[in-house]
Parts: C-alpha cells; sequence; structure tokens
C-alpha cells in the first residue's frame, strides 16, 4: 500500500522534519521562512514514533548554508534535513549545534547590556546535548527551557 | 592590547604573572611607569576602595586621572549612549577604568574601545581586579596558591566576589566549602564546573563546626540590594556573625578575607585578632591593580 504523504512532495528543495510542534513557529522565525518567496509547505502535530508528534517543513527550490540551518537547533535540536532533487532526497543532514550563537535569542538578564543598548546578542553555546548558553556580555547561563528567541 | 574583563580573560600563566608584578609593586610601590599616560577612570555608579585604589595606583605609577564618580553631571544624564560615551573618552585616555550597573557593560566597552579597558565591576557581573587582590592576599599569606582548603561564608548566590575567586582559585587544586542558608547556596553551575574539573567541594548551614579545617576564610555581606523580597533578606541577613571564639579552633595559618564593605558578620573584636586580614587586603589592592594597569598596557 502506497504511504500517503501528509505534506505533499516538492521537486526541487529542503525538508525539514523532526521539529518539535511547538517550535514549528520558532524554526520558521529564525530561518526567515515568512518573507520567503519560495513555495513551502508545512504540517504540525504529525505522528512520529520517536517525538510523539512533530512538525515538518518543505520548501521548494531553497537550499541552506550549515551555519544558516544551525541556528535552528536552539528550538529544534534533533531536526534532520533531506535534500531534494528531481523528487529524491540525495544528501540526508542532521543539525548540528554551533559553538557560537549571534542575534537570535534573547539574553534572559533584564539587566544585561545587550537588552538595554542598541547590540546584536552574543552567545557561547556551553552545552550541546540540552542546549545551554551563557551570553557573551553579562555571562548569565541560559537553559534550553529558558531560551527566548528573539522578534 | 588586553582588556580585563572577566576573571577567565586571564589564564593560570597570567594571573601569575600578575601576582608577581603585584609583589614587585609592594616593594617598591612609587615607578613612574605610567609618565605622560591619562588614564580615565569612569565610575556610573558609587564605590569607595575601588576607585580610590585604582586612581591611587595611577598616581604611584605617575600618571594622570581623568574621569568621575557619579555620571548623573555627564551626558549619559542627557540620554547619550554607553557606545557613544566609550568612544569619545577613548580619544582622550590611554586606558579606561569603568565600573557600570549594567551587567555586560565592560565587555560591550572593550569592543568599541580602541584602547584596554578594565573593568571595576559590571553589576552583580565579574569584578576581577577584585578576584586578583584577594588571590594576591592568599598567596601573601600562605605562602602558595596550591593545595589550599578555602571555606566561603554567607552570600554564595548573588556575590560575585566568591564566584570568580572559585573560577580563578580552579587552577590550584583547591578544596572549597561552602557555608550558606539555603536561599543563598553556591549556583549549581559552579558545582557543575567543579564536579567536571574534580575538585573537591562540600556545603554547610552551619559556621561554628565548620572552619577548623580553613586555610582562607572568605566572608561575605548579605547584599541588601539584590533581594526582591526585603522579607527574605531580614530572613538571613543577620545568619553568620564571626567571633574571635569561633576563631579558637582554627588552623594557626588561617586568615579571615573579606571584600568590604562590612556589616554586621564580622564581630568588630575579630579585627584585632592576627589571623584577621581584610584590612590588609584592601591595602593589596593598590599593588594589584597596579600590576594590572602595567600589565594591560603592555609596560610590565
Amino acid at each position: 500500500m502506497q504511504k500517503e504523504l501528509k505534506v505533499s512532495a516538492i521537486k526541487d528543495g529542503t525538508a525539514i522534519d523532526h521539529i518539535p510542534s511547538d517550535a514549528l513557529f520558532k524554526v520558521i522565525q529564525i530561518l526567515g521562512l515568512e518573507k520567503s518567496e519560495h513555495q513551502i509547505t508545512f504540517g504540525m502535530n504529525l505522528e512520529s514514533k520517536r517525538m510523539g508528534n512533530k512538525a515538518i517543513i518543505k520548501i521548494a527550490d531553497r537550499y541552506f548554508k550549515d551555519d544558516e540551518i544551525n541556528r535552528i537547533t536552539l528550538v529544534a535540536p534533533h531536526a534532520k534535513l533531506n535534500i531534494i532533487k528531481n523528487y529524491e532526497v540525495i544528501e540526508k543532514k542532521v543539525v548540528k549545534v554551533p559553538d557560537f550563537i549571534e542575534g537570535i535569542a534573547k539574553c534572559m538578564n533584564p539587566k544585561c547590556v545587550s537588552n538595554i543598548e542598541n547590540i546584536k546578542s552574543k552567545f557561547k553555546v556551553i552545552a550541546k546535548d540540552k542546549v545551554t548558553l551563557q551570553c557573551h556580555y553579562c555571562e548569565r547561563i541560559t537553559n534550553q527551557e529558558n531560551i527566548i528567541i528573539k522578534n | 592590547m588586553k582588556s580585563l574583563v572577566s576573571i577567565t580573560d586571564f589564564n593560570k600563566d597570567e594571573i601569575l604573572k600578575v601576582l608577581d608584578l603585584a609583589a614587585e609593586f609592594e616593594n617598591n610601590p612609587n615607578q613612574n611607569m605610567l609618565e605622560n599616560k591619562v588614564v580615565a577612570s569612569i565610575f556610573f555608579e558609587p564605590s569607595t576602595r575601588t576607585r580610590l585604589s585604582f586612581e591611587t595606583a595611577v598616581n604611584r605609577l605617575g600618571g594622570k586621572v581623568i574621569g568621575f564618580s557619579d555620571s548623573s553631571n555627564t551626558s549619559v544624564s542627557k540620554g547619550e549612549t554607553l557606545k557613544d560615551t566609550i568612544s569619545m573618552i577613548a580619544n582622550y585616555a590611554d586606558l579606561i577604568i569603568m565600573r557600570h550597573h549594567i551587567e555586560g557593560a565592560a565587555r560591550y566597552a572593550s569592543e568599541i574601545s580602541k584602547v584596554p579597558v578594565i573593568n571595576a565591576g559590571d553589576g552583580a557581573n565579574q569584578h576581577p581586579s577584585q578576584t586578583l587582590l584577594d588571590m594576591y592576599s592568599i598567596k601573601k599569606t600562605q605562602g602558595k596558591l596550591e593545595n589550599l582548603t578555602i571555606t566561603m561564608i554567607g552570600d554564595l548566590k548573588y556575590g560575585r566576589t566568591v564566584h570568580s575567586l572559585l573560577m580563578a582559585m580552579s587552577h590550584f587544586n583547591t578544596a572549597f566549602k561552602f557555608i550558606a542558608p539555603t536561599e543563598l547556596q553556591m549556583p549549581v553551575e559552579y558545582k557543575n564546573y567543579l564536579d567536571k574539573i574534580g575538585l573537591k567541594y562540600s556545603e554547610h548551614s552551619e559556621l561554628t563546626d565548620n572552619i577548623s579545617d580553613a586555610d582562607i576564610i572568605y566572608m561575605t555581606r548579605v547584599q541588601r540590594e539584590r533581594f526582591s523580597d526585603l522579607l527574605e533578606y531580614e530572613k538571613v541577613k543577620n545568619i553568620y556573625v564571626l567571633t574571635n571564639e569561633m576563631l579558637e579552633n582554627t588552623k594557626q595559618n588561617v586568615k579571615v578575607l573579606h571584600p568590604l564593605p562590612r556589616v554586621g558578620e564580622i564581630d568588630v573584636n575579630v579585627d584585632d585578632n592576627p589571623k584577621a586580614y581584610y584590612f590588609t587586603q584592601s591595602l593589596n589592592g593598590v599593588y594589584t591593580r597596579m600590576a594590572i594597569i602595567t600589565y594591560v598596557l603592555g609596560l610590565k
């Protein structure tokens, strides 16, 4: 029996799979997809054996550089990428947590200079399995559950 | 050019180099190494010891000091950004020494400034010159830094001095003892760090029976300004008071350190006890700051 695709196939482009459902819109935001002119389809609360439920995004004719896609690890640490050409998956990739993150997250410390002056936030990633960030400026440590993505 | 913003900006060798320089300056405190140099001492929030000892250090080195000790009569009060203030001052001076209530302000300043920045305290974050003078005091009184037992007492949660001292002393196989009420215990990230590098520590809430093996007793003040709930502050403010009686059964070599200001956590009678070291410790601040200034300027 042929399996039905919940999110329709794309001819060329990138499929981002294994996104936690509650992180879907954060991933869209981090990758700036809301301003994209590419054809984008996505689904959330899809069944997943491993994750319970998951979200998936398919972006036609769009490919990502590693450092661009690795930014989503803050909210989707186990995301997988399928690179698609002519309806075939030609490459599979997993995202890797970078060592340093700039401009995506907001420091949780209201007294931090990055929340007061007009500057880009910067963090050192001090743990990668359960992502933990240390603010480059105020040195405050932020655990995964407290990470705030900038608007 | 090197700035000193956080104690972790200096590796073990650099820490030892600064402490050796401090000893040199203690032996010969008046040296004209900053002749023709201008140092900006900019204190956006109040300070007694830190500002005066930095400025004493510059004066003993023959340098000139410009700056302010209260930002209310500067353009900051007109809404000038930190970026603009620092860029301008960096044009005037050869070195910036700054204290600011905003956390991370010194790191940001060091990225803007074309001259070195020494952080003299940024909110609850870092105060690295205090850590280096603490270490100088430890080395001077114990003759070494390796294999000592340091007992930290009081506010271990919000106290930036204990956090930085822990990080810096972790290079020297230190055994730590933490004495604090439940509300003010050492944050878990520091305990995780000690676990990771394999250093021993223990936690206690009683003062009396837990100081007999200490080489250094590091007292801290419970800081009222860090509490949002004043009832919580009232509960813990006088929880530990070190007395002469308590020091009777301690080691001969033990010294009591305190970053000052003290409120009630050390009984005034302890001041005359030979084990009390906190006032000499603050004098050591001048020599250590002379060492830091000449080191970041590449003069030593």
